[in-house]
This record gives C-alpha cells, structure tokens and sequence, in this order.
C-alpha cells in the first residue's frame, strides 16, 4: 500500500502569503480570546478543593448542591461526571478556611443524608462505612478523588509552567542555531509558539480546562512539532548542496514535497494513538489527550507551511548553508 | 560486506533484549495478598519475632504462601482476602503497638527475580489508589522559637557573670536587644556572648551609641535550625504514620521547607490527617528506687511514684515528677564516645532544661533518669463483639488512648548541664534510633498541609484498566497500519515497536520509576511516534529504489542518511522532555520519564534492530525487489 505515489510538486512556499494570512488571523483570534476571554485554569493553578465521588445509585446534583450550601460551602460547584451516578464538586480556594480540612468536611457531608459515617476500610477495597443502626457496609457515596491544592502551591506551578515553556524554547533555539544556522532556529521557534499559542487559545475558545496535564501536552506538542520541522530542514539543508542550480524556493519546496508522505504518515500513527487515548483513556486523560490532537494537527501544518517560510523571509541565502557541517557528505560518496 | 551485521553488533542486541526480556517479566506474574510487619519507631524486628509470627499463623489455620523476613520487616502471602483479614485482626490483637501491621499487595513473581533486583514496576498513586500530601514546615516560628531560647539562654549567661541587665528582649524584626544597668559593662558582655555563643553562631554584635548591644541569628544559624526542623519533623511524621498502618508509606524531603508524603492504599484521608498533625512529648522522671518493683506491681504502688513499661516490655517504676520535658531539648545526637569507643547520644538542652538539669542531677548522682516517650492516639471505639459503637447521630465514637513507654533509663554519673551524653548503650543502632526518638517526640515547627491528592481505589483500577487498554488498541492500530503499508518492512517495524514496549517496561522496572497515568499516556504517545523512525527510514529506501538503486544499495542509503535526522528530531523531543522532567511534579514527572525512556529505547530498536533485521532477511543475497 502506498498513497501519494507518485512525488508531489505541490508550490508550498507559494502559498506562504495565504498561509500566513490564515496564520495570523487564528493567533489574532486566540490572542483575543486569552485576553478577554482568559483560560479556565484548573485547581493545579488557581488552588482550590476537588471531589469527585461515586454513588452507589442515581443522584440530583441539584439536591447534593443545596445540601452543601446549607452545609456552609456557599460557592460549591456540583457537576456531573460521566454519569448521573458520579459527581464531581469543587470549591475555590477560600483563604479563611482551614483548607486542608475541607475535602474531609465536604466528604462528611455529602455521607450525612444517608446517615453514614467512614470507618476503617482496607486497601483496594470499597470504602466501609458505620450505618445510623449500627451495622457495616459499603458506603453509599464512594470517594473517588480528592485533590485540595493550597494557593501557595497553585501560584508557584503558573510561574514554573511558564518558565518551563521558555526554557524549552531557548533549549531547543540554541540546539538547532549549532546544528543549522540562526534563521532556521529562528523558524523553528516560531513555528513552536505559533503552535502553543494555537494549541493553548483553542483550549481558551472552546472553555476546556486548563490543567497540570494539559500543560505537559502543551511541552509534549513543543518536541513533537519540532520533531516535523526538524525533518523538513534536514531535508532542504540536504537539498541545498545537491540542487546546484535551484533557486532556493525551489529547494525548499522539494524538501517539504519529499518529506511531506513521512509529515503525514507520522501525524496519522500519532493521531491514532492520540483518538484512542481521548475515547478510551478516560475523564482524567482526556484533557491531555485533546491537547496534544489539537497541537499535532496545527504542528503538521506548521512544520510546512510556516517554519521554512519564515527562513525565507529571515534572507537565507546558500552561503549561509554551505559554510554549516556536511552532514551528509559520507553518504554522497557512496556508488 | 554491505548490509550484514558483525557478529558485535548481534551481541549489542542480545546483551540488550535478553536482560530486558528478563526484566519486563516480573510485571507479568500479578501480586499476592499479603500482610507486612514492621517494627514501630525504627525498632527492627527480629528472628524470635519471625518464630512468633509464623507459629500465630500456623495456629490460625489460614493457607499462607509464604512468612519471609527481609530488610524492610517480615511479610506473609496468603492466597485470600478473608485469610489476609483474619490474620491482619489476628496479629493486631498479638502483637502490641511494637509493630505495625498493613495489608498489601506483594510482586507474586518467583524468587529468581527478585534475588537479581528484578521488580514489578512501581505504580504511582493515581494508579493504585492512595493519599498524598505535600506539608510546608513554618520556617519562621523556627526562628522565632530560637530567638527565645537565646534570650533565655543569654541572660542565664549574663546572671552567671554577675552583669547585671535591665532588659533582654526580642525585636519584630529578628534582633535580640540587651540592656545593661551599667552601659560602661556592654564591652564584657559582648565578649561573653561571643564567647559563650560562637558555636551557636549569634554574630552581628555591635555596640549602639554604648547604649545596648543587638544581636541577630546568623544566617548559617537560621539555615541549620531549618534544617534540623525539617529532619526532625520527618522523623516525627514517620514515626506517625507508623501507626496508620500503610505497607510502604513514603516520607520525603522536598526543597527546603516541604515534605512529601505518600500513603499508599489510605482511604480515610481524614484520620490520616488528624494522625499526622498529632503531637507526641517527652517528659524525663526519676526512677524510683527506695521503693520495690515487685510490691508496686502486686498493686502496692507507694504514693507519688507510678509503674510504667519498658520497650522491651518490662516494667519500671517511676517517680510521677516531670522533670523536665522534650520540649527543652534542643538537639539529640548519636555519636562515638572518643574516650572508650561506645556509642552515646548526646543531648542539649536550653536554658531553663539545662537549670533543671543540673539541679536535679547534682542531687541525684548515682541514681537513674528515665525518658518516658508519650503519646495521645484516638481510634474507634469498639464493643465487645468486636463492632464500631456510635452515638445517636450515627457518628462513630472515638476515644483518646494515651501511650506511655520508657524508652531508657540510664543512670546518672555526674552533675549535669546544658550538654549531656546517654552512655552504655548496646550499638550504634540503638544510639541513632534513641536521638531520633528523643528528637521525634514533637514536631520541631508546624506543619501545613498545602497540597492534598488522594485516589480511591476504584478510581486507582479504572485508571490502570483504561490505561493498558489504551496502549493495547493504539499499539495494534499502528502495528495493522504499519504492516498493510510497509509489508514486510513493516513487519521489522512492528517487531521493534513490540520490543521497544517491553523495554521501557524494563528499563521502569529496573530503576523503579514511578508510573503514573500520565506516564501511561506517554507511553501511548511514544508508540505512535517510535514508528516516525521507521517511516523515515522506509521512505527513504522507497525513494532511493526510485532513483534507480539496487534493492541493496537502496536499503543501505536509506538507513544511512536518515540517521542524522532522526537522531536530531530525537534530541530535540528529548531536550522538551527534560525541561518537563525538571519543571514537573509528581504526575508529570511520570510523563516526562516514560517520553524520554521511550525516546531513547525506540532510537535503539527502531533504527538498530530493524537494520539487523532487514540484514538477516536481504543481507548477502541477490534480491530483485524489496517487499516495502
């Protein structure tokens, strides 16, 4: 099997201006969107206090709701999760309480309906609980997750994420500046926050949470449309010393037409596992996952249509190429 | 010879597949029930312990695999949930708080593989369920408790030199200010702290308009005091959740200021809590011994003195006056007696202990001092037939269980003072858990929780289910993608891609990486993008065969000329890794970890196995075609 036969002489770099266009209006967009619209943080960074519970049967989330303001927890949102048997409540941080406590009080209220209290339940069991008569069973409302992040805590990750981003960029910057030349790092980076900044707007548009594990897609995307990128510039810096004659539109577009079947072929596996990751991995994985489709499908078309298009306009010229180490010089003196 | 491997290169790949083949299975043999043993407070347990348990079980009648001693304590696999309860209830009730006693999943792997270190994977706990919290120690009320010791500990000083003073006292900031009624005297009492203090480093002196002295903590002050809170404080916390009864509780230091604690297999985060935030004491008494052990334990107890037990279970009988408490100790440490060689703890005391100490001591020489470490733990509370009582409103009822034991009794040779040492003491061992005892007593500064993730175990299973059936179906889409367009080179694709698997396995194993969910993503993640190798190579030769090359020449191009690119476009994923690796907590670190494993695991397999392979198929043969 094999699509694509025969070579394609698709004009890529031609279209550079309409890609840009396209470009430039979906970042003016997400930048719009971050701005007034802002990211729905998840309790990683804002802190806060997160239950998710189990019951053992259909449940009102509206009643659990009122139940927990009446409890004392005015700002308590209750969602459902998944099904109508699973809930998941959160609370911003409150700077009053004492918040380590709150998961236990919240936990104590939702049993105290069914007159339920937690005694001691051993590992990789269901949780027990003492009943008003006296008897032990499995507790009605199961604890699934708690997750209680301290603003301390919270205001930390939202720098160190940040700082992560930069380093990983300036890495990556100095890495292709040795092993290219300056203008294709230059590309490549902006290729990569173009594709963050998709990746992280369309998360802002869409109002998905924007979590710990969101953020590691987010780095995760970074290596993985660098990956494409870096396939395409091996292949132009080859092409500049094959292609005597061409100019260097033309090396450029050869280099991403050669390539362009392995661009493709790697998103497809990729995106496989990614579907199968956001169908089957479940409610936690799922943010994760839906970030790194997002950043595969914009990092394919970055890696082509805006990394090598920003080389050209940085003024490459096929000096610039030559003077950088031949790599592929033992292999040219092959038969 | 074009297209052939050196017998090296084949010995590279079986030094490699063979260890990982034998690494990766241990994870496929599943885990016992079991229960394990461990001493309480950093006693060991020993072989008398193992005899004993094992004669309780046997007497149980419960079907056992196996009761093995190790260095973590004594662990017993038994083969159901109701025999592992029974003889958990068993053991409690047998044994007294000298142990803890958890139930656990033990590796059910054979003992061959755990003798060269070969271990199941470490699962995180968002995989098998469990609490975890992140506590900050308050730094400032460390300082701010040393600052009033100093002051104490000064003007004791400046009274034993007959300097009289008007005021010695804290200031907000930090400084400690000392008055003197005669200004003209500031000079000598500078000279004193310097000297008296210069080991406890209070520096910065200087002399204000000869009106008063100021003098601070110094830096390298503040950041020993730190450091000795945090160390003492997870030795406390430790000793804590000894009592929680967790298999493998993890207590770890992270920065300077947090710890980490893992409590795998917790479900009530509440209780765990209340434990962990529990304060225990010391109180030093006299040992009575005008008055007979054997009339006060046939319940003649002479006025004023109380019967109080011993570690190793025997009983002592002890003056009921507190001397002095744990709280005036200020450092405890284990050390070698530089006269006769034995091992001592040495301890001391600040101001108002130091008092005491020589006071009492000076009249008591030749007599013995005990140290009682106490404890208030509350559990429920439980009716005869062995049920949980509650009250009206259904609430479980708990009550306040206070625990008394002596850890040492040694005798008093000499007057003391501030400095001390505890003599004549067995080992080193015994030396290094009583300083940790006598430091672990109370939590050196508070603690709070900043960060709570706590996972039930239902939860725990449906992450661990969905994540292997993720890897499952995203494994066989790319491996039926793989071999419908590349045929048979597809077929060494995938036979790497299956390699590549079990040695990530492998290598988590062997270093015991925690694997987390997102660790699990990651390898989803790499399964897909560890063929991007393959298809680099494959279109390659696709393309060279093209250009008119032989099948030979096209195979050997295409593996040579994509190696740069592909170990470029790995660096590159691999340098994104290590900043996360760097930047991540717990889960995320699980991410990073696996990326870069399979990283570096699919560069091996991806580009040196597939060329040994396709070697063995068209190597040193005329081939017309190539089935790609």
């Amino acid at each position: 099997m094999e699509f694509l036969k025969r070579d394609t002489r698709i004009d890529f770099i031609g279209r550079r201006r309409i890609a840009a266009l396209i470009s430039i209006s979906i970042i003016v967009i997400v930048l719009l969107s971050l701005f007034f619209k802002g990211l729905n943080f998840g309790i990683d960074f804002t802190g806060g206090t997160l239950v998710e519970v189990s019951y053992s049967s259909s449940v009102n989330a509206d009643e659990v709701r009122t139940n927990l303001r009446r409890s004392g927890f005015d700002n308590v949102i209750v969602q459902y999760f998944g099904t109508s048997r699973d809930l998941l409540i959160r609370l911003p941080a409150d700077p009053e309480a004492d918040a380590a406590e709150t998961s236990s009080l919240i936990l104590s209220s939702l049993r105290m309906p069914y007159g339920e209290t937690l005694t001691q339940s051993s590992e990789n069991d269901s949780q027990r609980c003492v009943f008003q008569d006296g008897k032990v069973g499995n507790c009605t409302v199961q604890m699934r997750r708690v997750e209680f992040v301290g603003p301390q805590v919270g205001g930390e990750l939202t720098e160190k994420g940040g700082l992560a981003m930069l380093y990983a960029l300036i890495g990556i910057l100095a890495y292709v500046a040795w092993r290219f030349e300056w203008r294709f790092a230059l590309g490549a980076v902006v290729a990569l926050v173009h594709d963050v900044l998709v990746t992280v707007g369309m998360f802002s548009l869409l109002g998905l949470e924007f979590t710990l594990p969101v953020l590691a897609a987010v780095l995760a995307v970074i290596g993985y449309s660098l990956n494409d990128t870096i396939v395409v510039f091996d292949r132009i810096r080859e092409n500049f010393r094959k292609m005597r004659k061409g100019t260097i539109v033309e090396i450029m577009n050869s280099g991403i037409n050669q390539t362009l079947r392995r661009t493709l072929l790697t998103s497809l596996t990729t995106l496989l596992v990614v579907v199968t990751l956001i169908l089957i991995g479940g409610e936690i994985i799922k943010g994760f996952a839906v970030a790194l489709f997002i950043g595969v499908l914009v990092g394919t078309y970055s890696s082509i249509f805006v990394a090598s298009p920003v080389v050209l306009e940085l003024r490459i010229a096929r000096d610039d190429m030559l003077l950088t180490k031949n790599e592929g010089e033992e292999a040219d003196s092959l038969p | 010879m074009r297209n052939h491997y050196p017998w090296w290169k084949w010995l590279i790949i079986v030094v490699v597949v063979i260890p990982g083949f034998f690494y990766a299975l241990p994870n496929l043999f599943g885990d016992d029930l079991g229960i394990q043993i461990r001493g309480t407070r950093g006693a060991t347990l020993t072989s008398s312990d193992l005899t004993q348990i094992q004669s309780l079980v046997d007497a149980s009648g419960s079907v056992y695999r196996s009761i093995r001693k190790d260095d973590r304590g004594i662990s017993i696999r038994l083969t159901t949930p109701d025999d592992q309860l029974k003889v958990r209830d068993l053991l409690e009730q047998e044994l007294g708080n000298r142990y803890t006693i958890a139930l656990t999943l033990l590796p059910a792997a054979p003992d061959l593989f755990a003798s060269v270190g070969a271990k199941p994977m470490y699962l995180g706990l968002d995989l098998r369920g469990g609490v975890h919290f992140l506590m900050e120690v308050d730094m400032n009320s460390v300082s701010r408790r040393a600052q009033e010791r100093y002051v104490a500990d000064i003007r004791a000083a400046l009274r034993k030199e007959k300097l009289r003073y008007k005021e010695v006292h804290n200031r907000p900031d930090g400084a400690i200010e000392i008055w003197l009624r005669d200004a003209s005297r500031l000079p000598e009492a500078q000279k004193l702290i310097q000297q008296e203090f210069s080991g406890l480093a209070v520096d910065n002196v200087e002399v204000q308009g000869g009106e008063h002295l100021t003098v601070r903590l110094s830096e390298s002050e503040v950041q020993d005091l730190s450091e000795f809170a945090l160390t003492q404080n997870i030795t406390a916390l430790r000793n804590r959740i000894d009592e929680l009864g967790v298999a493998e509780p993890i207590v770890q230091r992270q920065g300077d200021r947090r710890i980490v604690i893992q409590l795998p297999g917790v479900q009530d985060t509440a209780r765990a809590k209340r434990i962990l935030g529990r304060t225990a004491t010391l109180e030093m008494m006299l040992v009575d011994e005008e008055h007979s052990l054997e009339a006060a334990q046939n319940g003649k107890t002479p006025p004023g003195s109380r019967l109080y037990r011993m570690r190793d279970g025997r009983s002592i009988l002890l003056k009921k006056r507190v001397i002095y408490s744990g709280e005036n100790i200020v450092d405890a440490a284990a050390s070698i007696d530089t006269q006769n060689g034995g091992p001592i703890v040495s301890i001391t005391l600040d101001a108002v202990g130091s008092r005491i100490n020589q006071r009492i001591t000076g009249d008591n020489i030749g007599k013995r001092m005990a140290v009682v470490y106490i404890e208030i733990r509350s559990r429920n509370k439980i009716n005869a037939d062995g049920q949980v009582v509650t009250d009206q409103q259904g609430r479980v009822v708990r009550v306040k269980e206070r625990i008394e034991e002596v850890i040492t009794a040694p005798v008093i040779r000499d007057q003391l003072g501030k400095r001390f040492q505890i003599e004549g003491l067995d080992s080193v061992t015994e030396a290094r858990d009583l300083s940790l005892l006598l430091r672990a007593g109370s939590l050196a500064a508070p603690v709070e929780i900043i960060e709570e993730r706590t996972v039930g175990p239902s939860l725990g299973r449906a992450n661990i289910e969905q994540g292997f059936l993720s890897v499952i179906i995203g494994f066989v889409l790319v491996l039926v993608f793989m071999l419908l367009y590349y045929r048979t080179f597809g077929l060494f694709a995938n036979t790497a891609l299956g390699l590549n698997l079990v040695l990530i396995v492998a290598v988590l194993s062997m270093f015991q990486a925690t694997l987390t969910l997102p660790g699990v993503a990651g390898i989803v993640l790499t399964v897909g993008m560890a063929v991007d190798a393959n298809v680099l190579i494959f279109e390659r030769i696709r393309e060279e065969l093209r250009n008119g090359n032989t099948p030979q020449a096209s195979i050997h191009l295409g593996y040579d000329r994509a190696l740069s690119t592909i170990v470029d476009a790995n660096i590159t994923t691999l340098i994104a890794a290590i900043v996360l690796f760097n930047f991540g907590t717990g889960p995320i670190k699980g991410f990073a970890v696996t990326l870069s494993i399979g990283i570096l695991t699919s560069m091996f397999t991806a580009i040196f196995v597939t060329r040994g392979l396709a070697n063995l198929m068209y190597g040193r043969k005329r081939v017309k075609s190539l089935a790609i």
